[in-house]
């Protein structure tokens, strides 16, 4: 008989605040720069210097507070955090410890069977990064510390996750919600995003916590659903076979694919914090907080439910658009040029984003108001949808409205009786024994001639008035033969 | 006349710079001549910029002859404590740790200094990192007193102090945590500011423990001090911490001959002891009190209960954030690196190697106050005490305008008499700890010496933010006496010009 | 917090401390920091005697939050970084291999 487990998860979430500068001094937070090119005095720890904080930054951590249900603290401490290692240039990092300026908030994730849960968030902190320490195969390291100084949210949750399933859910929901804030870009590759684990077991059933361990190193959203799946797993074999869960970190090595010892509790390190006298507190007044509050950025679950409502876009279609936040601009700037969110949403899902990567349809040669425009110039029948297919490919090609596409090449679909009846008299002439044969009742024949009508014409005929004048000039055909 | 450049104080020499009646390449010149001839034996100076002070006095004299715009203290030869840093000027806190790092910008009072048009001659010696009150905790040399070469000069700003009293620069800044302004200049018989704390911009000063840091003024008189405060003090955007209120101005031009009527002076029993106190000190100090009584003052007793607590409360919250604010030397990015072969030992044996005992015992003792389990024993607690220490003052100025004590119980000491016993130096800063605690100004001024002919200091401390009544106080002092204006017999000087003379 | 004095007569605390501070001490060293650093405590206890209950501890550091100014940035040279390292290597400080 074996016992049935459950695992407790809660996860601490780094975010780097995309501010222009740093959290205490002036430098660029540009990705990318030379090494050592973004530092000033004061991010490489000069003697003398004093950090200055960002308000940019405080304003940002505020959103997420506000799209994340947190309390907003009045008065908020900065505290100083020691460990000496190479990339932390003052022996200790500037953070919130006692005081944080966010605590108590919720976010909402949606589970495999489509209920929604809201998972509760402990606090939410503002620090600084380090910088990073890059191993040579010599066995020296070399110190970047371009991105010391950078300015990082800590949003910790409670320990409410119940698999890796939920907590790569969760990690999806905080994703999009920093994204669309815009106080995040969510890069993980860079680091921009990252986030840690603790990952206890207990009996189903049983009110108190296992001993949890702390798993560092995850850069996917898959990485950290099997680093999670494997430490639930790891724990679980340990507590079977009559060992004991050790309180330690762990680091995940995703080419291994298990977790390893990085550190144990007995090494844990002393952290000294104290209040940081350099820095006065935090005060946020409540006109601050209005004020954000009023130009806060709509959320990505209430964007979904207002396009499904508002522009009648199926749950789907809604959610295509509202997964990339540079999507939901463009689409709601056609929307306004040519009122056919339908019609648009088709475009640009199927075709636009067919051809170019999400983010970079804001860059690509079609403009909202160009895409528009091509959807509005198919409902006004100025073109079928078969020629719109062309237009587009030369708009997204050169960069020319569908106006000019359609001019420059001459494809206005032409609906003029006369002109069209001209084409169909020469198909006809031309094709004497598909007529007959469709005349005896070989009705499918008829596709054939529009079809010929359409390449003769160069596809540009209207194809309705193609039809109404085949009919009219064939006669009725044979019924029963 | 008998008089020598390098006999003017710095308001004098501000004003006969103004009158075009010297110039300022000679005036630099006069203080390296004299820097020269004295400075073996004092030992004042880390470094000597002879080159860049003479250029910039010679601009000073290009830019005066040429009607161009001019500062406050154009062509007033300045000295800095070893803790300032001044951009391409070797700045070392006089500590191994930092022996050849070059900083790459200037401290924001250093560049008000420049702005002012003050000509810097170099930098001061002092305690490594400002621990200590002797200035004999210098990794490099052992600056004496110009009043008694076998006597410490105090600390630590002694080189500073030491510097003005043997006439090597007209005006100096020091750093002030414990007393490390007041004390230094009560023991060379100089004048020494520490002003309220956020009254003048910490950036680019190497910090000890950054909520008692305050920099400030030394000079030869009460008025010099005042010149340099107002060029010095003021917000700084780069400090979070420094206040932007008002700075008082215009007390380097107080006209002589003040009078205190109104002033209501206060005498901290505390400050008083039946024993730590030295007969002349206490007899000094109570004539100084009379003075003050005599130019029209109120003396009112008060109280500061909590004195007896100021300096264990001092060494723990000052030693805490010393630990932390010394945490960045460790030889990864500037500063002494020691050899090895893995991180660990690189970052043990550059601290054990780059600091001295003194820096080493105040880290040892802020690292325990700060761990984990110890916190609240002992940096939370201080903290609380402090808050009490603050209202004792609050209290007190209720009932008067200036307190005024002894600043040092004793006058300056043997060099080497105290350098074994850490506690007995710590308890020489018991009568200045307690004005940084509470966030306070003080001033230490001349009133008198000893038998064996050391100077004497009168500390006045005052309400925050009002160091004006600390200069009124003091230029009334000073106005009616003439401790300023003597002078080591050693240094056979033509005698101190303070511009005052001719209107008294 | 009487025992103060007692837990600096155990080297084996001090060294601790010391490794914590990343501080090098003989062993003399060691033993005479751990005797002063006693007797300071020693002295420090007498804090013990105080009552400060209720009572907030002290925050000078200022009661207005202050932001950066735009444009408030020392700018370096390129590679102006490295002008005190004690070693670098393309473009980046160099440290022995950590274990």
């Amino acid at each position: 008989m074996s016992i049935k487990f459950e695992a407790v998860i809660g996860l601490e979430v780094h975010c780097q605040l995309a501010t222009r500068e740093k959290l205490f001094c002036g430098c660029p937070t540009d990705f990318g720069a030379p090494i050592n090119r973004n530092t000033c005095p004061i991010c490489l720890g000069m003697p003398g210097v004093l950090p200055v904080l960002n308000e940019q930054a405080v304003d940002m951590a505020i959103r997420a507070g506000l799209a994340l249900g947190c309390e907003i603290r009045e008065r908020s401490v900065f505290s100083r955090k020691h460990y000496f290692y190479p990339d932390l240039p003052k022996g200790y990092q500037i953070t919130q410890y006692e005081r944080p300026i966010l605590e108590r908030g919720g976010l909402s994730i949606e589970l495999e069977d489509g209920q929604r849960r809201v998972i509760g968030l402990t606090r939410i902190h503002m620090e600084e990064d380090a910088g990073k320490s890059i191993h040579m195969d010599t066995g020296a390291t070399l110190i970047d510390l371009n991105r010391a100084g950078h300015p990082l949210i800590e949003i910790v949750s409670e320990p409410e996750l119940r698999s890796a399933v939920e907590a790569v859910a969760y990690l999806k929901a905080l994703h999009e919600v920093v994204r669309y804030l815009g106080i995040c870009d969510g890069n993980m590759d860079e680091g921009s995003f990252r986030c840690d684990a603790n990952v206890s077991v207990r009996p189903v059933g049983r009110a108190a916590f296992g001993t949890r361990t702390e798993i560092k190193n995850m850069n996917t959203f898959r990485g950290v659903q099997r680093a999670i799946d494997h430490e639930i797993l790891r724990h679980i074999d340990v507590i079977e076979g009559g060992g004991v869960i050790v309180q330690e970190t762990r680091l995940w090595d995703e080419a291994a694919g298990r977790t390893r010892t990085m550190r144990s509790k007995e090494d844990a390190h002393d952290y000294r914090y104290f209040p940081e006298p350099d820095l006065p507190h935090l005060i946020i007044s409540t006109a601050r907080i209005e004020s954000l509050r009023a130009t806060q950025a709509e959320l990505p679950l209430a964007m979904r439910e207002r396009f499904v409502r508002d522009y009648g876009l199926s749950a789907y279609d809604a959610g295509v658009l509202t997964g990339e936040p540079s999507l939901v601009a463009y689409f709601e700037a056609a929307v306004v040029a040519h009122p056919n969110p339908k019609g648009i949403c088709n475009w640009l899902t199927s075709e636009l984003l067919g051809r170019v990567d999400a983010a970079k349809v804001p860059t690509s040669n079609v403009s909202p108001g160009a895409l528009a425009r091509l959807v509005a110039l198919i409902d006004d029948e100025t073109i079928n949808g078969k020629i719109a297919k062309t237009v587009f490919e030369k708009m997204l090609s050169t960069g020319m409205s569908p106006d000019a596409v359609v001019d420059a090449d001459g494809l206005r679909q032409v609906k003029d009786g006369g002109a069209v009846e001209l084409v169909v008299q020469q198909v006809i002439d031309a094709n004497p024994n598909q007529v007959s044969q469709y005349r005896s009742g070989k009705l499918g024949l008829k596709g054939f001639l529009v079809g010929q009508c359409m390449k003769v014409s160069g596809g540009k005929l209207n194809p309705s008035v193609v039809n109404d004048t085949l009919d009219r000039l064939l006669g009725p055909p044979a019924t029963g033969g | 006349m008998s008089n020598a450049l390098t006999d003017y104080s710095l308001c004098a020499l501000r004003d006969a710079l103004d009158r075009r009646e010297v110039l300022a390449v000679d005036v630099a010149q006069a203080y390296l001549d004299r820097v020269s001839a004295h400075d073996p034996v004092i030992r004042a100076y880390l470094t000597v910029d002879a080159e860049g002070a003479l250029q910039r006095a010679s601009e000073i004299d290009s830019n005066r002859a040429a009607g161009g715009p001019l500062g406050p203290l154009a062509g007033v030869p300045i000295a800095l404590k070893d803790i300032f840093l001044t951009k391409g000027l070797r700045t070392t806190c006089a500590s191994r740790i930092l022996e050849h790092f070059v900083p790459p910008y200037d401290a924001t009072v250093v560049t008000r200094l420049r702005e002012a048009g003050a000509v810097i001659l170099g930098k001061l010696n002092m305690d490594e990192f400002a621990m200590g009150s002797s200035t004999e905790n210098s990794a490099f040399q052992q600056t004496k007193n110009p009043w008694d070469t076998t006597r410490t000069p105090g600390g630590s700003s002694g080189g500073s102090s030491a510097a003005l009293a043997a006439q090597l620069c007209a005006g100096t800044l020091g750093t002030d945590t414990g007393g490390s302004i007041r004390q230094p200049a009560a023991l060379c018989g100089v004048v020494g500011l520490k002003p309220t704390y956020g009254r003048v911009s910490r950036f680019g000063v190497i910090a000890f423990a950054s909520s008692l840091d305050q920099v400030g003024p030394m000079g030869w008189t009460v008025r010099d001090a005042a010149a340099l405060h107002e060029v010095i003090a003021g917000f700084d955007p780069q400090d979070s911490t420094s206040s932007d209120r008002p700075v008082p101005t215009g007390h380097s031009r107080t006209p002589v001959g003040g009078r205190l009527d109104g002033v209501r002076v206060g005498v901290p029993t505390e400050y008083f002891p039946e024993t730590g106190l030295t007969p002349d000190v206490r007899l000094k100090v109570t004539e100084a009190i009379g003075k003050l009584r005599a130019l029209g003052a109120e003396i009112v007793p008060v109280s500061l209960p909590h004195s007896p607590y100021a300096v264990a409360t001092y060494y723990v919250i000052a030693t805490a954030e010393a630990s932390s604010n010394l945490a960045r030397f460790d030889g990864v990015r500037y500063g002494h690196r020691a050899k090895a072969d893995d991180l660990l030992s690189l970052y043990l044996r550059s601290r054990g190697e780059g600091f001295g005992m003194e820096v080493k015992r105040r880290i040892m003792l802020g690292t325990f106050a700060l761990s984990a389990g110890y916190y609240d024993a002992y940096y939370g607690k201080a903290g609380q005490i402090q808050t009490l220490i603050r209202r004792d003052f609050e209290q007190a100025f209720e009932r008067c305008d200036v307190i005024a004590t002894p600043t040092s119980p004793s006058t300056a000491f043997r060099l080497g008499e105290r350098t074994e016993d850490p506690m007995q130096m710590y308890l020489a800063d018991i009568f200045t700890i307690s004005c940084n605690l509470a966030g306070l100004p003080g001033l230490s001024l001349p009133c008198g010496f000893d038998a064996d002919g050391l100077p004497i200091g009168l500390q006045l401390l005052g309400r925050a933010f009002d160091e004006s009544m600390l200069f009124r106080v003091g230029c009334a002092f000073e106005d009616s006496t003439d401790h300023h204006v003597r002078r080591p017999p050693s240094l056979q000087t033509g005698g101190v010009v303070t511009g005052q003379e001719a209107q008294s | 917090m009487s025992s103060a004095r007692a837990l600096f007569e155990d080297k084996a605390t001090v060294r601790k401390i010391a490794i914590l501070a990343r501080l090098e001490l003989d062993d003399p060293t060691l033993e005479l920091l751990g005797r002063q650093l006693g007797d300071i405590l020693g002295y420090v206890d007498q804090l013990n005697a105080v009552d400060t209950s209720g009572v907030e501890p002290t925050v000078f550091a200022g009661e207005t939050t202050r932001f950066r100014p735009d444009d408030l940035r020392i700018r370096l040279a390129p590679g102006a970084s490295l002008d005190n390292a004690p070693d670098h290597s393309s473009g980046a400080f160099r440290v022995p291999k950590v274990i």
